[in-house]
């Protein structure tokens, strides 16, 4: 298919096609924006795996899709209400879980009910002549080669942002999810790390809605951090691994979308995240294979 | 809905004449029918859902059912093949990928649950975008409509839901007993394994069926709203069921009641009804407690069965 792709680009040369690609002002902004959207969910996807919280990720998802609907339906811009809607959810988890963990029961009660809100909002703002029956799937699924000049800034802000704050609370936080009761002894802040980091969910829920949508957001927090977990179970490389993998899916599937145009971005850039993982999947059974005859499975 | 909007249905504070209404043609006949087979089915399969502490992978199978729809209308063969087809097979995958789960308490199996979902939901939009024309049916698809429910579908989700409830009450015993204590129960020989895989596909299954009238996003609120209510109220096993089942029932046809006088989609008065039934099953449970009767209501987490 890149084949192909590269034919309809003019050229054969893997060079040449890349250069006709970056030719392109919306390619430039996809791959600006996606780098540090994908950087920012490779970062705090790993802490999401680690803290066993990606049902709250789950939860995000959907109340990203009715904070965006919301917004389109009152009237402002659709970012306002994904930022707030996901930030506020990512708190009153936060908040309202035992430890800063809510129970699994508690939250998908709470979720399906806010997608239920979420879908009356979708018809009273198409039945008010906004959209075009289109508006919901592009805040599902993303549409990351549509991104403005202006939107492409405030998109990569906030992901160079969350990538400065996670570096920085990084060290704390592993603490603290690796052994809650001993960081606490030691003074961690190990609650209002809980609470700031679920925020910092949110935020990253927002912005990577606007790359691959509200519900494929979980695959690009979570198949990069559980397949830098398989490769390495020491923190600070699988943290950066994950990133390098979160950030190669992002380019590979940006580049692949741009020589396919058949299949959508999103799609293009959550099969490379699949992909990878299922290597490492491989790679890591395998390797357990060669280490551990006796206890193959 | 939107359809009915401007026809001359509209509500009275004549009961009668509103049931009259509701009755009056036959395919709101039909989607109470598929309804209620779905009711019955999602709380059931949700109340081991919930018991089991499984919401994630049970809403992951739910949301698995839009692509089998997208993939099945794009390949042009019957819908159905498509829910039952992907939802099986994400319940397969699910439990069949190793995991590891390594010696600083790194729980891998959330992360595979969430990669299966967002991947299986990337090939729904793929194929969306393949079939071109049909971006205006994705919103039916993920939020349901029970609008064009036809006798044969009615059919169709009677014999598997059946067939559904029926392997629910082979294994619910056992599976029950492996929710409780799995260390237990698989020293005194229940395969703990393979009940959590068939469990699984079982829960596949209803959710193929019950996303075909609530939509791929909605089918997790029957699953685990009922539910959810229904534990908080009881531990007793059969109780519990029974009591997810007609909550279940009394939220999906109120719904359905209520949207079929309105503007807005049967989802959300469905989701609202469920969320509405769930708080105030939480708050009968703490009212219950503060008054000191908590001896005569057993704790939330229940003991081994007898």
């Amino acid at each position: 298919m890149i084949a192909t792709g590269m034919i309809s680009a003019g050229t054969l040369d893997p060079i040449t096609g890349i250069s006709h690609m970056l030719a392109h002002p919306f390619m430039i902004r996809a791959f600006e924006a996606g780098t540090l959207i994908a950087a920012a969910c490779g970062l705090v996807g790993y802490f999401v795996v680690l803290r066993a919280q990606v049902f709250t990720g789950d939860a995000l998802s959907h109340v990203a899709f009715t904070g965006a609907l919301v917004a389109l339906a009152i009237g402002v811009d659709l970012r306002i209400g994904l930022f707030v809607g996901c930030v506020l959810f990512g708190v009153a988890m936060a908040v309202l879980g035992t430890r800063g963990r809510a129970d699994d029961v508690v939250i998908g009660n709470t979720f399906a009910w806010i997608l239920g809100l979420g879908v009356l909002f979708l018809t009273i703002y198409t039945s008010n002549g906004g959209g075009n029956g289109t508006t919901g799937v592009n805040v599902l699924f993303g549409s990351i080669f549509g991104l403005s000049p202006s939107q492409t800034a405030v998109a990569a802000a906030v992901g160079a942002g969350l990538v400065v704050v996670m570096v920085a609370i990084a060290r704390p936080l592993l603490f603290a999810s690796i052994d809650e009761a001993v960081a606490a002894a030691a003074g961690v802040p190990v609650r209002a790390l809980g609470v700031g980091f679920l925020a910092l969910v949110g935020v990253t829920a927002g912005e990577a809605t606007q790359a691959v949508g509200a519900l494929l957001l979980l695959g690009l927090l979570s198949a990069p951090a559980a397949a830098a977990q398989r490769f390495t179970a020491r923190p600070y490389p699988a943290l950066a691994l994950s990133v390098l993998l979160a950030v190669g899916s992002m380019w590979g599937g940006l580049a692949l979308a741009y020589a396919a145009p058949t299949l959508p971005p999103s799609f293009t850039i959550l099969a490379f995240a699949t992909g990878v993982y299922l290597v490492a999947i491989i790679a890591s059974q395998v390797r357990r294979r060669q280490l551990t005859p006796a206890a193959a499975r | 809905m939107g359809l009915l909007a401007g026809s001359s249905v509209h509500l009275s504070w004549n009961l009668g004449s509103d049931l009259h209404q509701l009755f009056a043609f036959h395919f709101m006949v039909n989607a109470l029918r598929a309804a209620t087979i779905t009711a019955i089915v999602a709380g059931a399969a949700g109340w081991f859902v919930v018991f089991r502490r499984q919401a994630f992978a049970g809403h992951t199978l739910s949301v698995v059912a839009f692509p089998g729809a997208a993939g099945a209308t794009w390949l042009g063969i019957t819908a159905a093949w498509g829910y039952f087809g992907f939802c099986v097979a994400a319940a397969v995958i699910i439990s069949a990928v190793p995991y590891s789960d390594d010696r600083r308490g790194f729980s891998e199996e959330p992360a595979i649950v969430g990669v299966v979902q967002a991947f299986f939901l990337a090939l729904g939009f793929l194929f969306v975008m393949l079939y071109k024309g049909f971006l205006n049916g994705v919103d039916a698809l993920l939020f349901g409509t029970f609008l064009g429910v036809t006798d044969h579908q009615v059919v169709v989700l009677a014999a598997v839901g059946a067939a559904a409830l029926a392997a629910l009450a082979v294994i619910g015993r056992p599976l029950l007993f492996a929710s409780v204590d799995p260390a237990v129960a698989s020293a005194s020989g229940v395969p703990v394994r393979a009940l959590s895989v068939v469990f699984l596909i079982v829960l596949g299954v209803a959710v193929a069926e019950v996303s075909q009238i609530t939509g791929a996003l909605l089918v997790f609120a029957l699953l685990v709203m009922p539910a959810a209510a229904a534990q908080q109220l009881t531990a007793r096993p059969a109780l519990g069921l029974i009591l997810s089942v007609v909550i279940g029932l009394v939220v999906v046809w109120l719904g359905i009641g209520v949207s079929y006088f309105s503007v807005y989609p049967s989802g959300f008065y469905i989701t609202t009804f469920g969320f509405a039934a769930y708080l105030v099953a939480v708050a009968f449970r703490h009212l219950w407690d503060r008054f000191g009767w908590q001896r005569s209501l057993p704790p939330v987490r229940v003991a081994l069965p007898a």
